[in-house]
């Protein structure tokens, strides 16, 4: 299933779509489900799964925690594929967000192939660009699958044209140039690269542009939601989850409580 | 002598960083978006650079006048005699800061000068390329931030300081390993968010391309000088070169000169730690395992999964589980050969050269002075008594007396680290 449709089901309603994030394996593998669907049902149209990796360069110290303690705790590839596969069942537009090396290592076509049968929707790849990825673009053209690229504040033009070409689902704009972490401010760089990306996406507006990077509430989703097809939140999942580690039940409240506010963020554009 | 910075060799990668091309072999640029336009602004600025005969003269200058350049080729009498060859010396250690790391960071802050960035940010792990860097910066008038894993800022606390002195502000990186793998995450978590203004002077031949061929090119210096002093003072070409690898960068300045040389062997000496067998080790090579890391496409000790696996090194130079696309690709075109010595192969050897020839060395290049140990039987039956190794002395070892100090139990480590 594309994330396409969620974006189409949420341009219908005249709002963004909410794209939530967390990595699997963290509280556990089960826990990591459960905060996962508990998101789905309060309100995100799309799910992002983190694969955790022992060297990521995108992620900020929030997800870096959570990563590493996924990591400690032993989750392994095939423990995503189950996360994906639990969430997916729920019908909400599943995706794995990867580094590069963990896909390169199962073999680019397994990886796939596995994704594929887990129900997941595609992938997000933070650290290759479509000039470095052909066999995956081949793996995922063959299977039907999402390829979410990345543009940035510092993207030229013809790398915006290239990575919007090479895109199926929605193009993953970084609203900062930095790493993950929610910020208190929301950044002017975003909506002048949503524009770019829109003007510059060969497919014009058909392929929707998610905003990423730096969302932690409803003001700022409602705020990215003015401009953009999709608010992507990360950092702030993971920090409810963080905040209340001791708690099982308070940290799915507060998950579930953040998911209404950040959905009714993208509502209010 | 001046640097052969623009001449190429038939082992070079090709326009998008490949070595041995896409398919089959090792490189590329796998890196975050965010990044690559500045990656593609400092392989066209590179290649205007080194074509530019103005620049060329200046860091000929800058490395004659300020860092000692070139340093001497010296014939270890001693040493020769107890391993039956002639042993060369290239002096990388009598350069200003101590090793071969100043070379690539004069060329790479030169380099930043002419783009117009006013701040560098580097990763270190024995902290000879924090230290170097600190230099560079402070010589150039550039700010300067180091990113040091918290084991390594441990474990090198005279470097630390004395990157503190030249004005560096060091960032001491626990996560991970606490080694030079994630003072490298860190350093690129750094670099994504302040790109416009900061450029990454890359320690090592490693990362996404154009690091590998730029710093490369920087610091083929070592071999070009090597070569020629070589053929000037012993009217001939060595029988064998030989460095140690970690990431790779003093192993690929010596190696360059002589890749073209058919009949020179070469041999890199990457670090066995507790032994390859044990798996505590950073002989990335000798593992031949590919796959992605630091954005490049190389040799990379990992699980199953594709989780990087922590290596282990008395040295903590060489104390990395990836290594520089081009020796990946030199060790699987057969130009190469690889393999590993052991910490203790390593700390005999950082004795012998001590006693034998009044030379301390810095312990990674203790790892080649081991290896001319292992080859020099075999380098003398194939060709005879006038059989020559030539090593890469990459620095001297002042930063390694608290890892000495304790490994030969000489007294107290802190002690010698104050010294």
């Amino acid at each position: 299933m594309s994330t396409s449709t969620a974006f189409e089901k949420a341009k219908a309603e005249d709002r963004a779509a909410l794209v939530g994030y967390l990595p699997a394996g963290f509280p556990s593998v089960e826990g990591s489900i459960e905060a996962l669907t508990t998101m789905v049902e309060a309100g995100c149209d799309i799910i992002e799964i983190g694969l955790p990796y022992s060297d990521p360069v995108m992620d900020g110290p929030t997800i870096q925690d959570a990563v590493q303690q996924a990591l400690d705790g032993g989750v392994r590839v095939d423990d995503v594929f189950r996360v994906v596969e639990a969430v997916a069942s729920t019908g909400v537009p599943t995706l794995i967000m990867t580094s590069w090396n963990p896909i390169e290592r199962r073999g680019v076509d397994r990886f796939a192939q596995q994704l594929q049968d887990a129900g997941g929707a595609g992938l997000i790849t933070p650290d290759i660009t479509p000039d470095f990825a052909p066999e995956w673009i081949e793996a995922a053209d063959a299977r039907d699958l999402d390829k979410v690229f990345l543009v940035a504040p510092s993207s030229t033009d013809e790398r915006i044209a290239l990575t919007t070409a090479n895109s199926r689902g929605f193009v993953y704009a970084t609203a900062v140039m930095g790493v993950t972490g929610a910020r208190e401010k929301s950044s002017d760089l975003a909506a002048p690269l949503v524009a770019r990306t829109k003007k510059l996406s060969r497919s014009g507006a058909d392929l929707p542009v998610g905003v990423g990077l730096g969302v932690s509430n409803g003001a700022q989703a409602a705020e990215m939601a003015a401009y953009a097809d999709g608010v992507i939140v990360g950092s702030a999942f993971v920090r409810t989850l963080l905040d209340n580690r001791s708690d099982e039940k308070a940290a799915l409240k507060a998950l579930a409580s953040l998911t209404e506010d950040l959905a009714a963020g993208v509502r209010a554009r | 002598m001046t640097t052969h910075i623009n001449e190429t060799t038939s082992y070079d990668a090709d326009e998008l960083g490949w070595f041995g091309g896409e398919a089959e072999g090792f490189g590329g640029r796998f890196m975050p978006e965010a990044l690559m336009k500045a990656l593609i602004e400092l392989d066209d600025a590179w290649q205007k650079a080194k074509a530019d005969p103005e620049f060329v003269a200046e860091f000929d200058a800058i490395l004659r006048d300020y860092a000692n350049l070139p340093s001497p080729l010296y014939h270890a009498t001693r040493l020769s005699d107890q391993l039956g060859v002639r042993v060369l010396l290239k002096r990388e250690d009598l350069n200003h800061t101590g090793a071969h790391k100043i070379r690539n960071v004069l060329g790479q802050a030169l380099l930043t000068k002419r783009m117009g960035k006013t701040r560098v940010i580097a990763e270190t792990g024995a902290g000879q390329h924090g230290v170097a860097s600190a230099t560079a910066a402070a010589y150039f008038g550039l700010d300067c931030t180091v990113y040091m894993g918290k084991v390594d800022t441990d474990r090198q606390a005279l470097n630390v300081a004395r990157m503190q002195l030249l004005g560096a502000e060091v960032v001491p990186v626990p996560s991970g390993s606490g080694t030079l793998k994630d003072a490298i995450n860190e350093a690129l978590r750094d670099w994504v968010a302040s790109v416009d203004h900061t450029a990454y002077l890359f320690g090592t031949a490693a990362g996404p391309h154009p690091f590998p061929t730029l710093v490369r090119d920087i610091v083929r210096g070592i071999g070009d000088e090597a070569r020629a002093q070589a053929l000037e003072q012993f009217g001939g070409l060595p029988n064998a070169v030989v460095a140690a690898v970690g990431g790779g960068s003093n192993a690929i300045g010596l190696f360059t000169a002589f890749l073209d040389d058919k009949d020179v062997e070469i041999h890199g000496f990457e670090a066995g730690g507790d032994g390859f067998e044990t798996g505590r080790h950073a002989a990335t090579i000798q593992a031949n395992d590919p796959g992605v890391l630091h954005g490049a496409r190389t040799y990379v000790l990992q699980d199953d999964d594709g989780q990087t696996i922590e290596s282990h090194s008395i040295s903590a130079g060489l104390d990395y589980p990836g290594v520089g696309p081009q020796h990946a690709w030199l060790a699987k075109s057969g130009r190469a050969s690889y393999t590993s010595i052991t910490d203790k192969e390593a700390m005999d050897a950082f004795a012998l050269l001590s006693r034998s020839e009044g030379i301390i060395p810095a312990i990674e290049s203790a790892h080649a002075i081991a290896g001319a140990v292992k080859i020099a039987p075999e380098i003398k039956e194939r060709h005879g008594e006038d059989a020559t190794i030539l090593i890469n002395l990459s620095g001297r070892g002042d930063k390694d007396m608290g890892t000495a100090i304790d490994y030969f139990g000489l007294g107290d480590s802190k002690q010698g680290e104050a010294q």
